[in-house]
């Protein structure tokens, strides 16, 4: 059972900040999670007042508040416009409306969960992460950190021309998924390049970056081949939900339908 | 069948009437026990076992009793050692005596070794982490085919002791054992064309009851020990209790409010006995509410069994033979375990009318997991997957359409069910409900299969089931309908309204023979001070045994009415008659209304207007229907999805369509997750992984695809208006026709539950070779 | 802490621990019909609606409240019988226990999409489990709400008194 010695609705930033560095203090994103554990808190921060509840979009960049809930990404016309219908697809199965309501993006990200599918969609993507200490970092990075004491302010989606596919196993509709993954295309430095995110294997997400120039043209079988090496180069585990074997083969398959629908697309 | 005696337009019965408590339930009105709780009532809770098998040698409470707050802190020492049964049964219990209240044994993680009580939820959880428990581990039994004779015994004790001749014994971990037959099996079996020998593994599931384990207690004006629980079996309960406690029955008073869910889980006395010790022993109102993890790891759910099937027919596809083998898994207790076993036989077996010879044998073993219970289906769901996937493997062997070769061997009314106690099927329109399941998915056109283009592919599969109406020759229900001022009618009732709506459809069979409105009828929830008695609502018994109660009281108090008609209009009975409204002179025209009657028997009156009667049948006619899912799978991924499933059921008369249907659905529904999601799965320590709803997956609306349901109604002479039971058939279809339509869409037979799309796949990737 | 919300239209203030759940200060205030199913937010029977919108009270810390506005079906009473209706005739509240979590996300569902498809009303109240009807009841029920109400001649408790 979680315990909680204080709430404090942090007035500013700094604050937070400075309530966080105490061991016993915790950042409260939803409480979806935090809440089913065992913790002791003596100070619980919460960060509603501080304007980080929204997405805003500039010329460069589309940047998500960290207290953004998963229902405002899935409904968010600026991510639309730019990734289709991946974002909302990444999110849609996550329990339901009213969970997506109250699970904010922040505890998504910060928490690096295994089972996480935004982090799997982000992680994909030319993402970064605002932190108040640690500045601006790509989130690949951040994903290989272990959690500090630093507050996570929001999350920066680069605008670029890329194209971006979503899919996930799951057991019933609403579960965690057996397997997420996310591609992501497009030029990076006149390069072609691939982007591969698989999350919930069951370890949290991880990214694979390949330079392939793949015609739109390119044969199943080819797309295949290419699909299968993604696949290859990740690693997975066992647990309840499904096996290591059947996981990496998910991953190949759903690599390969994203990969293909993205080539469709350029046709 | 002939309609005798029902020749009437029904006017109240067979038709869609809303619950008469309906409203207080869709605005959220406090209904339910936790709401009626007390607010002073002292929290009771539970510390458990973390271990699957051990020993208590050691409970040191003194720290815990300092905390602020806290009331008691009970061990096994602070209880009786007259072991019991949590089964919900009728006296004397087919269950084993297998419990105690608090034990020194522990057998499965989870099982309760302390209860702490106290004034506030906080106090209390400060407290269990402050109890000092030192436990002797010892080497658990976890493996069910490992557990018969196995030296390590989940039962050791001298004081276990079982009342029924059920083939019990705690000294080979054996809760219950038997055979029966019919003809010369193995001579049949040698004799036939085709021998379809498979084993089939169905797992244990929760029910998942919305509301989950509560009981709330009180002592009353007389030092009575009052119980408001969510339960299924007041009267059972107000047993066990006495029996749990040592005390005599007369000092318990049981009281149902609103169930929000039981499905069998409230068979079983799960929550009961804690706080009643604390009240007993305090004298203090107290209250426990379980947790969703409790619910999950520490209740009642269903068998795990594997069964062996060998089933025999000729090259023409008549059914000549079955041999069944049953090895049913009770867990740390007996709950229900030497009965569940039994329906695995005697409710899959006889669908086949034309069979020569039959044999049912069985075995049910103790195991350190949680005890077993009643689940929905009781078995029957579990024999039926078996049985009926072996019908599907025979006809893929024979290469012949799976509803033809049902069609060719099913029951038909009027044969005699040699695996069904020798019942007669008196009622059955299992032939027409095929034939309207068939219409209703346009199984000629899509048998077997259709590929979608993408990889993906849809089969059709298709089950039949039966079921009984009660327990014959067992199952009692009885009822009381009083006349009131103004002419109103209380019908009491001792059956268990868990949300299904008996309270309702026993008001329409009331109003119905009573020739009065519905809301002339105020219906009393139970009570075991005031309710007649019933062994309440399980086993399929509520329509068919309580109903014809109802009947049979109806008659008796339209007779007692016309009699007081006729003093009151100061002639003899054989000129009256009762029309509903008012009782009249034949002969003079002079008539006195029902109010009249009401008001003038509370007044200078000898004799209570009220009449009671009770109803028991020697034979518990089988409701039949027959599932048809259709699943597209994935071939890839072995992801199969839900698309259609469509149900026929033969109930007899539907007393209320609306609900019938709602019930047919939602037993559907749990079919769906048996079939496809839900397992309960241990650790190699016994541990329970599927501890809360998270891990424990129940469908979500987006898991179930379209049911649709109708109905083919027979006739059951024996029932009330013609009716049967509906409540558990229902889930009995869709776990061996979800995997019959992924055969036929695949070609992969999945044997063990839940068919997850890993062994979809896996089944797909060995017939690549 | 103290904290003031507006509780069904009415200021209210109370004394909460900094772990109090909403779903514990609401029953403590007296809204019975929110019920907890689950405790890991899976479940759907303790939606309320905070600032408007279908919220999990099982995991919402009451402290967080402070300053909102909460609504419980005792806040919308009236139109929870309006739709409750619909439902009982279909049978389809059955045990009722899920219902006032069900009918709450109902209710924010028509405040939120104009005419929802099957797919879109299955998709919007897929968190909330239902374990008694196999949901196609329900699924009837809202569809005929939902005509009943975009009729503009017959209006929905004629036809039902």
């Amino acid at each position: 059972m979680l315990t909680i010695g204080n709430y404090v609705k942090a007035k500013t930033l700094e604050e937070a900040y400075e309530l966080n560095q105490a061991r016993s203090s915790r950042v409260m994103g939803g409480m979806m999670w935090m809440r089913l554990g065992n913790a002791r808190v003596k100070t619980v921060i919460d960060l509603s007042g501080l304007g980080l509840d929204q997405i805003e979009e500039s010329d460069n960049v589309i940047k998500i508040g960290a207290m953004c809930t998963l229902r405002q990404i899935e409904e968010s016309e600026a991510l639309k416009s730019l990734y289709g219908d991946g974002i909302a697809e990444a999110v849609r199965h996550i329990v339901g409306v009213q969970f997506r309501n109250q699970a904010t993006v922040g505890g998504s990200i910060y928490g690096r969960f295994g089972f996480s599918d935004v982090l799997t969609a982000f992680l994909a993507l030319d993402t970064f992460v605002e932190l108040y200490d640690g500045g601006t970092i790509r989130l690949s990075e951040f994903v290989k950190r272990k959690p500090d004491k630093d507050i996570l302010m929001s999350v920066i989606v680069r605008k670029s021309k890329r194209k971006f596919r979503y899919e996930s196993i799951r057991q019933t509709k609403t579960d965690f998924p057996v397997i997420a993954c996310s591609v992501v295309t497009g030029m990076v430095h006149g390069k072609e390049t691939w982007y591969f995110s698989v999350g919930a294997r069951p370890m949290k997400a991880e990214l694979l970056e390949k330079q392939w120039e793949i015609p739109d043209d390119a044969s199943e079988e080819l797309i295949a081949d290419y699909a299968r090496q993604a696949a290859a180069e990740f690693t997975y585990g066992t647990n309840m939900r499904g096996s290591a074997e059947y996981r990496q083969h998910l991953a190949e398959v759903l690599i390969r339908r994203e990969m293909s629908s993205i080539l469709a697309e350029g046709r | 069948m002939s309609r005798e005696g029902n020749e009437k337009e029904l006017r109240v019965v067979n038709h869609s009437v809303p619950k008469v408590d309906a409203k207080s339930l869709v605005t959220g009105k406090a209904v339910y026990t936790n709401d009626l709780a007390p607010s002073d009532c002292l929290i009771v809770k539970i510390i458990r076992s973390p271990y699957a098998h051990a020993l208590i040698k050691d409970i040191n409470t003194t720290r815990a009793e300092a905390v602020p707050g806290i009331e008691c802190i009970l061990t096994y020492k602070d209880c009786p050692d007259k072991r019991f049964t949590m089964a919900g049964q009728t006296y004397p219990e087919p269950s084993p005596y297998d419990r105690l209240i608090l034990d020194q044994r522990m057998r499965f993680v989870g099982d309760a070794a302390a209860i702490v009580a106290g004034t506030s939820e906080e106090a209390v959880k400060k407290a269990m982490k402050l109890v000092k428990i030192k436990y002797e581990v010892l080497e658990p039994v976890l493996d069910f085919r490992k557990a018969k004779d196995n030296p390590i015994l989940v039962h050791p004790e001298e004081n276990w002791k079982s009342l029924c001749p059920v083939g019990a014994d705690n000294k080979r971990n054996l809760c219950a054992h038997e055979v029966t037959e019919d003809g010369d099996i193995e001579a049949v079996l040698a004799s036939c064309d085709y021998v379809i020998d498979r084993v089939y593994h169905t797992k244990a599931n929760q029910q998942a009851m919305m509301e989950t384990f509560r009981t709330c207690t009180y002592l009353d004006a007389y030092g009575r020990l009052n119980v408001v629980s969510s339960t299924q079996v007041p009267f059972h309960i107000r047993r066990i209790l006495a029996h749990a406690l040592d005390i005599p029955k007369s000092k318990v008073r049981v009281i149902k409010p609103r169930i929000g869910g039981g499905f069998g889980a409230k068979q079983t006395s799960v929550s009961e006995v804690y706080p009643a010790i604390v009240t007993w022993k305090t004298g203090k109102p107290a209250k426990i509410i379980y947790t969703r993890e409790e619910s999950l790891i520490a209740s009642s759910p269903r068998h795990e069994m594997e069964m062996h099937v060998r089933l025999g027919a000729d090259k023409d596809g008549n059914i000549r033979g079955i041999d069944l083998y049953t090895l049913s898994n009770t867990g740390a207790f007996g709950e229900h375990g030497p009965t569940t076993v039994g329906l695995s036989g005697h409710k899959s077996i006889p669908l086949y009318g034309s069979a020569e010879a039959f044999r049912f044998t069985y075995d049910v073993v103790y195991t350190n997991v949680m005890s077993a219970g009643a689940y929905r289906g009781y078995g029957a769901t579990q024999g039926i997957f078996a049985v009926e996937s072996a019908v599907n493997e025979l006809a893929a062997v024979l290469g012949m359409d799976p509803t033809v070769l049902r069609e060719k061997n099913m029951v038909r009314e009027g044969q005699r069910m040699p695996a069904y106690y020798n019942e007669f099927a008196k009622s059955c329109a299992l032939d027409r409900c095929m034939e309207r399941a068939k219409k209703m998915i346009g199984w000629d056109e899509k048998y077997p299969c259709r590929d979608m283009g993408n990889g993906k592919v849809r089969g059709v599969g298709v089950a039949m089931a039966m079921q009984g109406s009660g327990i014959s020759s067992v199952d009692t229900g009885s009822v009381i309908i009083k006349v009131n001022d103004d002419g109103f009618y209380s019908l009491m009732i001792g059956a268990t309204d868990m949300g299904t709506g008996c309270d309702t459809i026993l008001t329409q069979m009331a109003a119905e023979c009573l020739d009065c409105e519905m809301s002339d009828i105020i219906v009393h929830g139970v009570d075991t001070d005031i309710s007649p008695y019933d062994c309440g609502s399980y086993a399929s018994s509520t329509t068919y045994v309580t109903g014809m109660a109802v009947i049979k009281t109806c008659e008796s108090l339209r007779k007692k009415i016309c009699e007081r008609g006729a003093e009151y209009l100061d002639c003899s009975v054989d000129d009256v008659e009762f029309d509903g409204q008012n009782v009249t002179n034949l002969k003079t025209g002079e008539s006195i209304s029902r109010q009249e009657i009401g008001n003038r028997v509370m007044c200078f009156n000898n004799e209570a207007l009220s009449a009671s009667e009770a109803f028991s049948s020697p034979t518990s006619p089988p409701p039949f229907m027959v599932g048809i899912a259709e699943v597209e799978v994935d071939k890839e991924t072995g992801v199969a999805e839900m698309v259609d499933y469509v149900a026929v059921v033969d109930c007899g008369t539907v007393v209320n369509p609306a609900l019938a249907r709602v019930q047919t659905e939602g037993g559907i529904a749990q079919g769906i997750g048996m079939a496809l999601f839900e397992d309960i799965v241990y650790n190699s320590k016994g541990r329970n992984y599927s501890n809360s709803f998270m891990q424990y997956k129940i469908p979500s609306r987006l898991d179930v695809g379209t049911i649709r349901v109708e109905f083919e109604s027979s006739y059951e002479p024996t029932g009330p208006f013609g009716a049967k039971s509906i409540g558990e058939i229902v889930i009995n279809t869709p776990s061996p026709a979800i995997s019959n339509a992924i055969q036929n869409a695949t070609g992969v037979i999945i044997r063990e539950l839940p068919m997850t799309a890993e062994k979809i796949y896996r089944g797909i990737q060995e017939k690549k070779g | 802490m103290e904290i003031q919300f507006i509780l069904n239209k009415k200021q209210v203030s109370v004394e909460v621990n900094a772990d109090s759940v909403l779903i514990d200060v609401l029953r403590s205030l007296g809204c019975k019909s929110v019920k907890c199913g689950c405790e890991t937010t899976n479940c759907g029977l303790c939606t309320v609606w905070i600032d408007g919108k279908s919220r999990l009270s099982c995991s919402v810390l009451a402290a967080g409240v402070d300053g909102h506005e909460v609504t419980t079906m005792e806040g919308v009473e009236e139109e929870a019988a309006e739709f409750g209706e619909f439902l009982a005739a279909e049978g389809a509240e059955q045990c009722g226990f899920c219902s006032p979590g069900f009918i709450m996300n109902v209710l924010a569902m028509m405040r939120e999409l104009e005419n929802p498809s099957i797919e879109e009303i299955k998709e919007y109240l897929a968190g909330n489990l239902c374990r008694c009807t196999g949901y196609m009841g329900q699924l009837r029920a809202i569809q005929k709400y939902m005509e009943k109400r975009q009729s503009p001649v017959i209006k929905v408790r004629e036809v039902q008194g």
